[in-house]
């Protein structure tokens, strides 16, 4: 009996070893290629230990950088700027739901709940924001439209439901303290927590962001990193598949080649994957908490 | 007299409301006029007189849409590809998390649910780099390493239908597995423990202890969940559909779904492009509605505590 108890945890084990391996071999894959000399790429192809070790991608993407920094220049105005203003945004929002007193609590939870089951569609939408907001080519198409997400304020009320008395509130109203005071004051400091958890939503939500620019940017001095590794490939990709009808030789010499698009693709995600074990907490925090209903 | 009460309410309210404002406008702009915008799908569409003022067409757009063949597959695709995400994730989430729960050591337990958890923090611009690694036609993985190991001829699989349903259900999972068994292991980390113990005391084996109580007690959450995703199955994942697949033509039989086909025509060239376009949206937010009251009131009936609302 105890001997087979031992067999299941030992395959147990064994299948958790070979998942975690599928899940990083990729990116571990990637980062091979990044550290392999251009030549040996083509010679021996893709693998994870690099034939001949090279941070020539690098010091390409150093080299030619103005682009490069450019686009990560986009990505961190964008996301630092939308993180801050969705996760006030939604504070802003979701703490009012969350007062039993509030006389058109309902009346707000259905606004932003209904958006959870009914959308225009993205042609509506896209004809909305191009034609009457003219969200074009600029740095605030890549934050307004994700400024306001209903699922976030339904993690953020829950939170605030959760860490804030209502006896707190009352006591501090009878001391004389205007609602804005109490907000900022009171109720904020004690949902930091909630706070991260959604200004970290926020966060990977823009930093990740590509199809914003797919949508509204046409202007290769405005692309974020995400949208200037998509275009990339994408080029790729066009100029392969037509190769026949032009002579793609010479477009192709000004796409970085593979070792650098890879090495971009790690300098992009890099942060993310770095910082994440250590926020791991909130997210899994935020995600556990939407899931409560009421 | 009474309207002198609502006036005394929205006075006392007033803070409040201000705090509600900025939120409301975001989605008043960003939500609430694409619904009215809706009406586009009805329409001519041209750029000077934008959407409200463009002449009406009737039915033109979607007789346009549904007489062409692309109609058929991108539903079909949508349908058939989010059926199996709903239900191949179900099982997997669960598995994940109760697999990930039954680890000995809590310790691997936790490096565990981080690494699987890792591809969900990676945007679908970069998941294409990851699987170009393993497809590239020269010098990817599968045809350099794997392939000829096997005694295979190389691939050509940016340009082999057949290849991506496979792929695509794949990375799917490898993306989503982590993501999705969050909340079902912290459903698990809140079952009573004193269950656990009485059932061993009994002489409950491993495999009954989580056939009879811990899949029981992740039942209603599994519910709920498979409501909302029954809602979301006319839209696809777009990055999954678009990005993936490098947006391949000689792909579109097995990647093409709604949102692919919504925005490949929404920036075509073609003359009645958009108007398909509108179309095609318009019939993935309505049906998409539709769906998911319709689960909802099914669900409702049957056990109201399970329904969403």
């Amino acid at each position: 009996m105890k001997r087979k108890f031992n067999l299941t945890n030992i395959l147990l084990d064994i299948l958790f070893v070979i998942i975690a391996v599928v899940c990083v071999y990729p990116v571990l894959l990637v980062i091979g290629i990044s550290l392999t000399d251009e030549t040996a790429l083509a010679e021996y192809g893709f693998n994870v230990i690099p034939k001949v070790w090279s941070v020539d991608a690098y010091r390409y993407i150093v080299s030619t950088g103005a682009t490069i920094v450019r686009a990560y220049g986009v990505t961190i105005i964008v996301t630092v700027i939308g993180a801050v203003t969705s996760t006030l945004v939604v504070a802003l929002y979701a703490y009012p739901l969350s007062r039993k007193d509030f006389a058109y609590r309902k009346l707000f939870m259905f606004l932003a709940f209904f958006t959870m089951l009914f959308s225009g569609g993205v042609v509506s939408w896209y004809m909305i924001c191009t034609n009457m907001l003219h969200l074009k080519n600029s740095v605030w198409a890549m934050i307004l439209p994700y400024v306001m997400n209903a699922w976030h304020v339904i993690v953020m009320r829950s939170f605030f439901s959760m860490s804030i008395p209502a006896a707190i509130i009352e006591s501090a109203k009878i001391d004389g303290a205007g609602e804005w005071r109490i907000f900022f004051n009171l109720v904020m400091p004690l949902a930091v927590p909630g706070l991260a958890t959604i200004g970290l939503f926020a966060t990977l939500t823009y930093w990740n962001d590509w199809t914003l620019p797919l949508y509204f940017v046409t202007e290769p001095k405005m692309y974020n990193l995400q949208f200037l590794l998509q275009s990339m490939i994408s080029n790729i990709q066009m100029l392969s598949e037509n190769s026949a009808l032009m002579g793609s030789a010479s477009l192709l010499a000004n796409v970085p080649k593979e070792g650098a698009r890879m090495a971009l693709c790690i300098i992009a995600t890099g942060p993310i994957l770095i910082v994440y074990p250590f926020f791991q907490k909130y997210f899994i925090q935020g995600l556990t908490v939407g899931a409560v209903k009421e | 007299m009474k309207n002198h009460r609502y006036l005394k309410t929205l006075k006392n309210n007033t803070p409040l409301l201000m705090m509600v404002l900025p939120g409301t406008v975001f989605l008043l702009l960003f939500s609430y006029l694409p619904m009215f915008g809706i009406i586009i799908a009805f329409k001519k569409y041209n750029f000077a007189q934008g959407i409200w003022g463009s002449p009406w067409n009737g039915l033109k757009n979607f007789e346009f849409m549904f007489s062409s063949p692309d109609a058929w597959v991108i539903t079909r695709n949508t349908i058939l590809y989010n059926l199996l995400f709903i239900f191949g994730g179900l099982v997997l989430n669960v598995a994940m998390a109760v697999g990930l729960n039954e680890l000995r050591s809590k310790m691997f337990s936790k490096v565990c649910q981080t690494i699987v958890l890792m591809p969900h923090f990676l945007s679908y611009v970069i998941v294409s780099y990851l699987v170009l690694a393993f497809l590239h036609v020269e010098n990817g993985v599968l045809n350099r390493a794997v392939l000829p190991a096997l005694g295979f001829e190389p691939i050509d699989w940016y340009a082999t239908v057949g290849a991506w349903p496979w792929i695509l259900v794949f990375v799917n999972f490898w993306k989503s597995t982590g993501y999705g068994s969050v909340v079902y292991l912290a459903a698990i980390a809140g079952i009573d423990t004193q269950l656990y113990e009485a059932a061993q005391i009994d002489g409950a084996s491993r495999w009954q202890r989580i056939r009879y109580i811990t899949i029981p007690a992740l039942v209603p959450l599994m519910i709920i969940l498979t409501i909302m995703n029954v809602g979301k199955i006319f839209s696809a994942d777009f990055g999954l559909f678009y990005q993936v697949p490098l947006n391949t033509g000689a792909l579109y039989p097995a990647t093409n779904v709604i949102s692919t086909y919504v925005y490949n025509m929404l920036t075509s060239a073609g003359t009645g492009s958009v108007g398909m376009a509108s179309a095609a949206s318009f019939y993935q937010s309505i049906v998409g509605f539709v769906l998911v009251m319709t689960t909802n009131l099914i669900v409702r009936k049957i056990d109201p505590d399970s329904a969403l609302f």
